[in-house]
This record gives structure tokens, sequence and C-alpha cells, in this order.
């Protein structure tokens, strides 16, 4: 909400988070809009990870389209020297970067993404729709992650639970990923 | 009742079920499970349509997807509307409407047919040859008349109200076919626990043993054995079971498109079911079960309604209990025919002769023929049939000539033998090889496949599944599957149909004028392949497009070995030198819904949306289409058109202030040690010593030396630059960066990270931006001294915080306020609540464009093409001349981009200043030359400009600079405009407004 800032009287500006309210369901899939995170787009040599993971709290991944996870904090492996950091705690990833003097880019990208929930037992079928991975468990498993398509756009998909997804896109992409997601789901059995 | 013709104690349908239907207009019954084919000769209908070209009456041939004749249109509703639905697989539900087509004024009277009488005239290439001149002709006159009297159904005039879907899959082992061999590969793998997808395009699996009445499985019959094993597999958690499922095209890395036909055969499918869903599966291994495609026998008139395929018959006899007639004979050159002639007797209907072209045929089959008192004429041929809406009679005769012999018939059942169907092998790009058989079998594999059963070419249900489950086992293997100890079905009896023949049977000619059809659908007879022989055609796809073989919708599954055959012998080659044709997908027709799934409406394309956008719109924008962005493009008040907008806008920026929505400005933030090294090498303009906190406006370059983009870049710290793009180029320009950066410039420290959509972005431009800001900011000191023309500042505005540029792209004092973008909306809106105060105005990207053109600002592939230089756009000034390297630093130097005479950008004013001129004009420098006209130029952009009170215009023209002051014509279809050249300034030409 809009408050008085403390000495100049200055309204501070009310945030209107894309997709604020949305959400939908069928049989077997909720589409839910997440709340504003904290995000940072994190780009390191492998020299830098052991003093960036001290910094950040968690210990960035390694592997290719793996996650860690810790107190509220995720971090997305999306390339060799790419993270995506997400902080549902309220905790500032650009300070705790600008802490560390190894080489480094941590750029915050907050308001770029938005998150978009999808759960429940049709949640995997619903992604198929235009996500032409291999969403089954054996492949994508609890916790794994990817920087890939949905249709026309390119998101981020990472597996929260066995019937639970988000999908992380581009603030203006974000109505686009959810219309088709309405769509997708109402042809998703379990 | 539902139908004459339907016998009790035959078939597979539940003769209660009833279900009602029409067929152009008349109302019949047919039974649940039946197909509208089924249903329609159940009740004796064998007319179902005209031919393509010269409107022969036509039944139905097959009981499948290969029908070629029996196309009609299914409706549901006005907006319903299916052309060339084949009848064979159409499913019959209660209410469904379908009509015949092509044919004017009725089915049984068509005044088109007169094309049959006429067709001497109408042979093939025909049309190549007849209607070549005048030229023009065809494409106004003949095509168009040619198109409406040949034909195929009328597509629908209204959007598509259904809806599609789509689904990507992956599998272990993907079965395309669910016949016998194909459900035995399917359940050899699946017992492995592999992931398996089996599909087949019937509403239920079992494939030939729909008909093949001699099959028996583990002790039960073959259709019962097949439902069984479907039901085991639907029970397994690891096996996905799609029927009415075709796979139309196998594509790269084992890649299948399959479309899945939803509810096509509901009689209310209700709004949540897709009408049909598009599979796209990546399988490890691909099992190809497609089974085979009965051929017919080429002889005179053997398109009547009533002559079918064997198999047909005996489908919709054991299948559905329908007798296609109640007299019939049977024509052959195989063994299988027989099968449907004995089971035809035992149903009670009258086989009237079995007409044979081998000499004494032997085997248990024609022995069980003789049995049941089937006379066999043996060595001979059928010449010729009787009859015009339905076959009436046979001619029998020696195939070595003799006496003839006619017999009474109403239904004649044909069997050349079987041709594998090596459609989806063949789209593999694996290549096919003619066996001792004469049949094209798969030979040599590109991809990871298997073919198994009677598209292998394999005869035989015993040998088709051992060869299946053997198949199945081994993929699912290679794919990773445990072994295990299978259940491996047995055969117990079956039919073995020996080979036939291929090509016209005696009768078809040779040289005759009699039609024996080879392609039903495109109206190809023997007698067209062999004249596209005499007329010089040898490969097989140069008869192919001169006489129309195959290239029907059903795209010759009947036809192509018959009419490779016949040219084949004339060409007195073997066949596989004369070669196949090219096997396409897809295998058969896929509607565009299917295709386009869910990329249709709101999901065609996606439509960005700027954080403001719900401001604009409340506020009266009219917006337009910046690629997929929507812009607001004027502010139109009560009773204003867009010029007066567009004015008002423009004269309120430089009289007070205006604000604008530049949040679709490509940003790039480019950070790391290296962050200056590597602008220096993007960029031509020096980079190294500008100062944290100042801006500059960058050029970046092709390789080539044009021009590739350009925009404002602020160097926020030592390492960090906020680097802006034009709205269009904002993803080319990032790719065009990553790229350098990863195959030029590895060694630099830097990395680049998109923030278009990070941050909003707010120009307030104006004399009194300052005023209008300032009240809202914290931190951030604005006098002139602090924060000078092209600077930037980090701070806070409305409590949020905010990169705030000074910068102008109108050549009045400006920022760019830059917040981040969920703050967007408010910051505008308090900025809008401060900018009243003054009068400001909002104003759109038509404003933004005469506002820079009248101060020469060039916009990026408006005023550039691809082919301007910095020299060209008079843009030197930006390019370091200290630099000793640059993208596009050597192109720069080629002769042709130092050539004198170049086109440069310059200003025109006309002479008349009420005039404007056209964008994309051309210029010339003398009006009076002849036509064609010498082009010097054409004008880029173009714009009425009330600061100035006169129109402007920017062009670019040959050595435009040196003719300054000269007088050039711009000539219109009505007249020629004269104009003067100019600097591209109009506008306070001192540059005195940028600290106004």
């Amino acid at each position: 909400m809009a408050k008085a800032a403390q000495k100049t009287g200055i309204v501070e500006a009310e945030r209107h988070p894309a997709l604020a309210g949305r959400n939908a369901s069928a049989a077997h899939v909720t589409l839910t809009a997440l709340e504003p995170a904290e995000r940072i787009s994190l780009r390191a040599p492998e020299a830098s990870l052991a003093a960036l993971s001290k910094a950040l709290g968690l210990t960035l991944p390694k592997k290719p389209k793996t996650s860690t996870s810790k107190g509220g904090r995720t971090a997305l492996w999306l390339g060799p020297d790419e993270w995506l950091v997400i902080d549902d705690a309220g905790g500032d990833l650009l300070a705790d970067c600008a802490k560390v003097k190894q080489l480094h880019s941590a750029v915050g990208v907050s308001h770029r993404n938005v998150a978009i929930g999808v759960t429940g037992p049709g949640a995997e079928t619903t992604l198929n729709a235009g996500c032409p991975q291999d969403l089954s468990l054996a492949a994508f498993p609890v916790g794994g992650c990817s920087r890939t398509i949905f249709g026309k756009v390119e998101i981020v998909l990472y597996r929260t639970a066995e019937d639970a997804f988000r999908v992380e896109c581009w603030r203006s992409f974000s109505d686009y990923v959810f219309t088709f997601l309405s769509e997708a789901a109402r042809d998703a059995a379990a | 009742m539902s139908g004459a013709f339907r016998i009790s104690n035959a078939g597979r349908l539940t003769p209660a079920r009833t279900a009602r239907f029409t067929f152009d207009g008349k109302a019949y019954t047919g039974v649940e499970g039946d197909t509208l084919a089924s249903a329609l000769l159940a009740n004796g209908v064998h007319l179902v349509g005209r031919s393509f070209k010269y409107h022969r009456p036509r039944g139905f041939l097959s009981a499948g997807a290969e029908e070629p004749n029996a196309l009609v249109e299914i409706a549901r509703d006005s907006a319903r509307k299916t052309p060339n639905v084949r009848a064979t697989v159409q499913e019959l539900y209660d209410g469904l409407s379908a009509k015949s087509q092509n044919r004017w004024p009725s089915l049984s009277f068509d005044v088109g047919a007169v094309n049959d009488v006429a067709s001497p005239f109408f042979s093939a290439g025909f049309y190549y040859k007849t209607f070549m001149w005048p030229k023009s002709a065809w494409k106004n006159l003949y095509e168009p008349n040619i198109r409406s009297a040949a034909g195929l159904g009328v597509a629908p005039d209204q959007p598509d109200p259904d809806h599609y879907s789509s689904r990507f899959a992956h599998c272990d082992v993907l079965v395309l076919g669910g016949g016998a061999a194909g459900l035995a590969a399917a359940l050899a793998a699946a017992e492995t626990g592999v992931r398996v997808i089996i599909a087949d395009e019937q509403a239920e699996f079992g494939g030939a043993l729909r008909f093949e009445s001699g099959a028996r499985i583990e002790g039960q019959g073959g259709w019962a054995w097949a439902q069984g094993i479907v039901a085991q597999l639907k029970a397994m958690g690891n096996v996905r079971v799609l029927s009415r499922t075709t796979a139309f095209g196998y594509y790269a890395q084992n890649f299948v498109g399959l479309v899945e036909r939803v509810s096509e055969h509901l009689a209310d499918p209700g709004h949540d079911v897709p009408r049909e869903r598009l599979w796209q599966v990546r399988a490890k291994r691909v099992v190809l079960a497609t089974g085979a495609i009965e051929r017919h026998m080429v002889f005179a008139d053997n398109d009547r309604p009533g002559v079918m395929l064997a198999s047909a018959a005996r489908t919709y006899l054991n299948h559905y209990g329908v007798a296609v007639g109640r007299n019939v004979g049977v024509y052959t050159a195989n063994d299988s025919a027989y099968g449907a002639a004995i089971d035809l007797k035992k149903a009670g209907v009258n086989v009237a002769a079995i007409v044979d072209l081998r000499d004494n045929p032997s085997g248990t089959l024609i022995d069980q023929a003789r049995a049941a008192g089937i006379e066999i004429h043996d060595g001979r041929a059928v010449t010729r049939v009787g009859g015009k809406l339905r076959v009436s009679s046979m001619t029998v005769q020696p195939k070595n000539g003799g006496g003839e012999r006619t017999i009474a018939i109403d239904a004649l059942l044909m069997s050349a033998g079987w041709t594998p169907s090596v459609h989806l092998f063949s789209q593999s790009r694996g290549k096919v090889a003619f066996n001792e058989d004469k049949r094209f079998v798969p030979g040599t594999y590109a991809q990871d496949c298997v073919s198994v059963g009677a598209c292998n070419g394999t005869d035989g249900l015993a040998a088709s599944m051992d060869e299946a489950y053997a198949a199945g086992t081994k993929a699912a293997k290679e794919a990773g599957g445990k072994a295990t100890k299978v259940s491996k079905p047995k055969v117990d009896a079956d039919e073995i149909w020996s080979r036939g023949m291929l090509g016209s049977a005696p009768g078809a000619g040779p040289d005759t004028t009699v039609k024996a059809f080879v392609d039903f659908q495109n109206d190809v007879t023997a007698k067209d392949i062999r004249q596209a022989v005499r007329e010089g055609m040898r490969s097989i796809e140069h008869v192919k497009r001169f006489t129309t073989n195959g290239m029907a919708t059903d795209q010759g599954k009947t036809s192509n070995m018959h009419g490779l055959a016949i040219a084949a012998d004339m060409l007195s080659k073997p066949i596989p030198e004369v070669g196949l044709t090219t096997f396409r997908a897809p295998y058969t027709p896929v509607t565009f819904g299917a295709i386009i799934s869910h990329a249709r409406g709101p999901l065609f394309d996606p439509t960005r949306r700027t954080p403001m956008h719900g401001w604009a719109e409340k506020h009266g924008a009219v917006f337009e289409d910046v690629g997929q962005w929507k812009r607001a493009w004027y502010f139109p008040r009560a009773g204003e058109d867009m010029h007066a907008a567009v004015n008002r806008e423009c004269v309120t920026v430089r009289k007070t202030a205006g604000l604008f929505d530049a949040s679709t400005l490509g940003k790039i933030e480019v950070v790391g040690p290296d962050a200056a090294k590597f602008m220096e090498l993007l960029y031509t303009n020096p980079w190294e010593k500008l100062e944290a906190g100042r801006c500059r406006y960058g050029i970046m370059l092709r390789e080539d030396g044009f021009i590739y983009d350009d925009g404002v870049v602020g160097r926020l710290a030592a390492d960090r630059f906020h680097v802006t793009t034009t709205t269009g180029g904002a993803a080319r320009v990032m790719n065009h960066m990553e790229d350098y950066l990863q195959t030029e410039f590895p060694h630099l420290n830097v990395w680049l990270t998109s923030i278009s959509e990070q941050w909003a972005v707010i120009a307030v431009q104006g004399p009194k931006s300052r005023d209008i800001i300032a009240p809202l900011v914290e931190g951030i000191d604005m006098s002139d001294e602090a924060m000078p023309h092209m600077s930037v500042r980090e701070g806070k505005i409305c409590g949020v915080p905010t990169r705030l540029f000074r910068m102008s792209f109108t050549g009045d004092r400006g920022f760019e306020v830059n917040v981040p973008a969920d703050y967007g909306q408010a910051v505008w809106e308090a900025l809008w609540a401060e900018g009243q105060k003054h009068g400001a105005a909002a104003y759109g990207t038509e404003a933004m464009h005469v506002l820079r053109a009248e101060k020469g600002y060039i916009i990026v592939g408006q005023d550039t093409d691809g082919t301007v230089t910095p020299n060209d756009a008079g843009l030197d000034w930006a390019v370091g001349k200290k630099k000793a390297d640059f993208v596009g630093i050597r192109g720069l130097t080629r002769l042709d981009l130092v050539a004198k005479g170049r086109k440069q950008l310059v200003g025109l004013r006309t002479k008349d200043p009420r005039v404007v001129l056209e964008e994309g004009a051309q210029v010339v420098d003398n009006p009076n030359q002849p036509i064609p006209m010498k082009m010097i130029g054409h004008v880029t952009s173009s714009y009425w400009s009330e600061n100035c009170g006169r129109s402007i215009a920017l062009a670019l023209i040959a050595g435009g600079r040196d003719r300054a002051g000269e007088t050039l014509y711009v000539p219109m279809p009505d007249k020629v405009i004269e104009v003067e050249v100019t600097g591209m300034v109009f506008f306070d030409e001192k540059g005195e407004r940028l600290n106004g």
C-alpha cells in the first residue's frame, strides 16, 4: 500500500505485479500467479563459486538441470556459468553478492521475471502442451530445472514437487504463458 | 432396422444400438460402431461421389484410410463443415449429416459427367498443353474455371469454432500400427518395463484381424485376442495406448508427428474436449507395424460403384455385418480374395464366380472355396463390367483371348495383392529395396527404427508376430529395458496370402480407349501412364507429375505400384530402375487446426504490453504494433483526429513537457572488469574514458561496416554499463553481442544480461521536465552542474530505486526515468500528476518520431536499411578515429564504402511547405527525363512539423551532402514535387534547448 516516506512527503509508488491475482483451475491442475520475489541473474567462473555460495548461503549447483535450495533461496543452474537465484524470503541478493570480491556478475531481474505455479496431477501434461522436454519424474525429478520453451516463448521451468512446477517467464510474456497454460489445463487429464 | 444389407449373426456391432444419419438429405439408420461407409452399404448405397476430372460415378473402394473415392462433406453446423472426409474412416454418430461432393445438380445426374464423354480431349498433360496462350488467361480464366470444375470439396467459409490441443511426449519404444504385429511388439517391449506408446488410426486395435476370420491366437479368435492384449496394455502404467491416432510424419531423430481424433466420432463432443490432439513424440526406438494395403485390379471400368477391394468387402461383412451385395463376383490374382469369397458364401451371399488371372492356383484357401461350391475361372480376366451407377455384370475372357462370357453380379471384389505400407519408413529417410516377391520393402535404415509384419513384406500371421515380438524385445532392450521372462503369444491358425500382380491386367489396353483406372482419385488410367512414357517421360517422378498419378489426397496408396509397373513395362526396364516416388508427410491429410493447435487467436503470437499499458488504455491511447509490442501511438482528446493529436503533443513537449512510455527499448547490462574493453569492440565509439555517471550515444556496426543498431549507453560504474538498444533490435543485438563475446572475444571477463523487462522507462522531455521529476526524487542532485546532459544517476523516485538518465530524443531538455517494472505504472501516475501542474501531455510514438526528425536524429531501420554507414548517416563524429579495432572497422575501409557518390542522409524541404512527402518516394534530379528515370535516392522519414510550421523530411540521396541547396524532384502519380536539399536539423539548429 502507498505510504508516505518519512521526511520527504513523497508518496511511495505502489507495486503492480503482472498477473496480479490471476489464477485458474481445471479438473486436474491449478494455475497461480506467484508472489513477487527477489531474483538475480548470476554469472561467474568456477573459481568464484565457493565465495559466492558462502555469501548467498547455499551451494551453487554445478550439475546441468539441477538446483539447490536453502532458507527460502533457490539457485537454478541455467548454464555452465549461469544461475538464476530466487529469494522468496525478502533477502537482498544483490547486497550479498556485492560483498564478494571474486569475479562475477550479479544483475537484478526481480521485476523482469514473473512466476506462475502449475500444480496438480495434470501439471506435467499441461506443461507438455507447449514444452517439448521430457517431464517424467525420471528425466525431470523434483528440484530439476531448465531454461526451455513454452509455445513461442522462453521460460525457466523448475519442479518443486512431484506434481508442482514453477514457471518463470519475462514480464510481458506472462499473459501469453498464463493464457496458454489455462488452455492446456483444460486438456490435461491426470 | 439398420439396413437391408445387414446380416444377422455377422459382424461385431450391437444391432439394437442404432444411430440415425443423413446422406445428401436422405435419412438412414446405422448402428453404433459403423463407419459412414458401412452404414451406407448396409442401406444398399454404393454411389457416393463423382470423380475428380471425368465426374464418373464412384462408390467405396476400401474400408480404410487408403480410400480414394468416397470423399464426403461432414457438417455439424454452418461453421463446422469438413470437406473431403473419407466415409470409410468417419465413425457414425447419431445425427451425422454428410453430403456428396463434386456433383451438380445431383449425385445420380451430374452435368459434369460430359467430361467423361469428352475425355479423349482430357488426356494426361491436357491442361499443360492446351491452356498455354495467352499467358495471362491462365491466372484469370483457365485456372479458376478448371479448379471449380475439377474438384474436391468446398473449404469452410467461417472461422473454426472447435479447439485443438497439442502434447509433447517421450517414450522408449513407439509402436506405430496396432494390428497383430504392432500389438505383439508393444507387448514384448512393455513387459520389460520401458515406456511404450502404441498408436493406431482405427477406433479399435486389431488391424487386419478385423476381417481375417481364419486367424486364431492363444486359443481364441484373432480379434478377441487383440482386444484382450489392448486391455492388458492399457492396464500397464508404462504404456500409453492411442486409438484413432494416425502417425502422419516421421522426422529427424525419431521425432514422430501423430494426430489423435478426440471427438470426431462423438454426437455431442461438448466444449471442453478438443476436436483433435497433435502428438509430437520423441522415441528412443520406433517399431513400424503399419501393415499392407490391398491393390485393385486394373481393367476397363474398374471404378464402377460396387467394384471394391476384396479385403473391404470382407471387413464390411466380418466386422460390420454388412453384405456389399447379394450376388458378388471376385476378380483376383492373389489368394486373399478367396477368404472374402468364402466368408460371404458362408454368410449366405451368392458368390457368382471367382475369376483368377493365375493358371491353376492352388492352396488351402482355393481348396476351401472349391469345397464351398464356388465356381472358379482360372487363367481368365475380367475385361469389362456392365452398369453405370452400380456394377451389374462382369465380362470374363481367357487372359490370352477367346470367347467372352458375361456373368450378372451386383458387386465385384478384386485383389491384385498387397503393397507393404513403407510410407513412414520412407519418411524416416530409409531406403526401400525391391525384393524377389516384387515388393518394395524396407532396405537400409536411416534411423533407430525397425519394420515388422506386413509392412516389412512378411507374409503370414505367425511369422509376422514372431518377427514383431523379437523386434519389440530388442527395441526395449536397446532403449534400456530389463530382460524379463516373456509370454510370447502362440498363433494357432492363420491364412497365408501369396503374391499377386502389378500393373494392368488384360482388358486394360494397351492403347484402347477404355478407362482402366490406376489412380481413382485423380482419374489416371493405364492409358495415361503409357501416354506419358510415349511422350518422353522416363523417370517415375516425371510420369507422376505429368499424369498426376499418386498426387491426390490419398497419395497413391493404391495406385503407385500399378503406375510404376505400367511405366516400367512400357520402358522395358525392371521396376527398381524406374524408381519409386518419394513418400512425404502427411501419411493421411491432417487438419490445419491440429497443426496450429493452440496457436490461434490470442495465442497466435505473444502480445507484449508495457507496465503502463493500462494507464494509456484508460487515457484513450491508440496503439500501434511494434513487433510483438503494443505501443501507444497517440493520445487523441475529444474531437481530435490523429493529425491534431500529434500536432498538440509535439507542441506541448517543446512548450512545457511530455511523458512518453519508452519501456520497450532493449536494455542490456554489461558487467565485468573488461566491460569497457568489450564495449570498445562492439561499438564504433570510444568508451574507456567515459566516466562513471556519464552517457554516450553509441553506434554498433556489422562486420561489413553498415549500421546495425544504436542507442544511449550509461556507465554506472567502472565495470558496469547500462546499454539501450532499439525496440525491434533488442533480441538480435543481445544475440549479436553474445555471439561475438563467445566466439571472438572469449578472453574478456564480461557478462551480458538482458534487463529490457526489469526496467520500465518513462521519458520526460521538454523545458519543464526537471521541474516535473525533481519533487519526486531523493538522493540525486538534478542541477545542470551536478547532472549535465548525457549523464546517469542512481537514486530513488517515489521511494523506489531508479536509474535516472538525462538524455534527449527530442532536442529539448529531457530525462528517462528507469524504475523496476512493477513500479512503472505508479511512478508514471505520480509524474503525470506533477506534469499536470505544468500542462504536460502524454505523447505517443508518432509524436516521438516527429520530434526526433525535427532534430535530424535517425531511427535505425527507418532511415537506415542495412546498407548505410555512419558516414552516410552523418554520424562520422561517433566513430572513434583513434580506435585500433571494433566490429566493422575493416568493413568501413572497403572501396565501395569510401567511394564518392554514396547515398547520404540529408534533409529535404518541399518548396510548398504544406506538402508532406510520402515515405519511400523516389527522388530524381531531372523530372523531364524519359521513363524509366534515374533514381538518385528516396525519402526515409517525412512528417508535418507543427513546431516548424512546415513539412520536414529525411532522405538518402546520392552525394547528398554536396547537393545542399540544390532543387530535386519527387515524381508522384499525379504531380512532381519540388524539394530543396538541406541539412538534417530543422529545429533549434544550435542545440540550445538541450539545456533550455
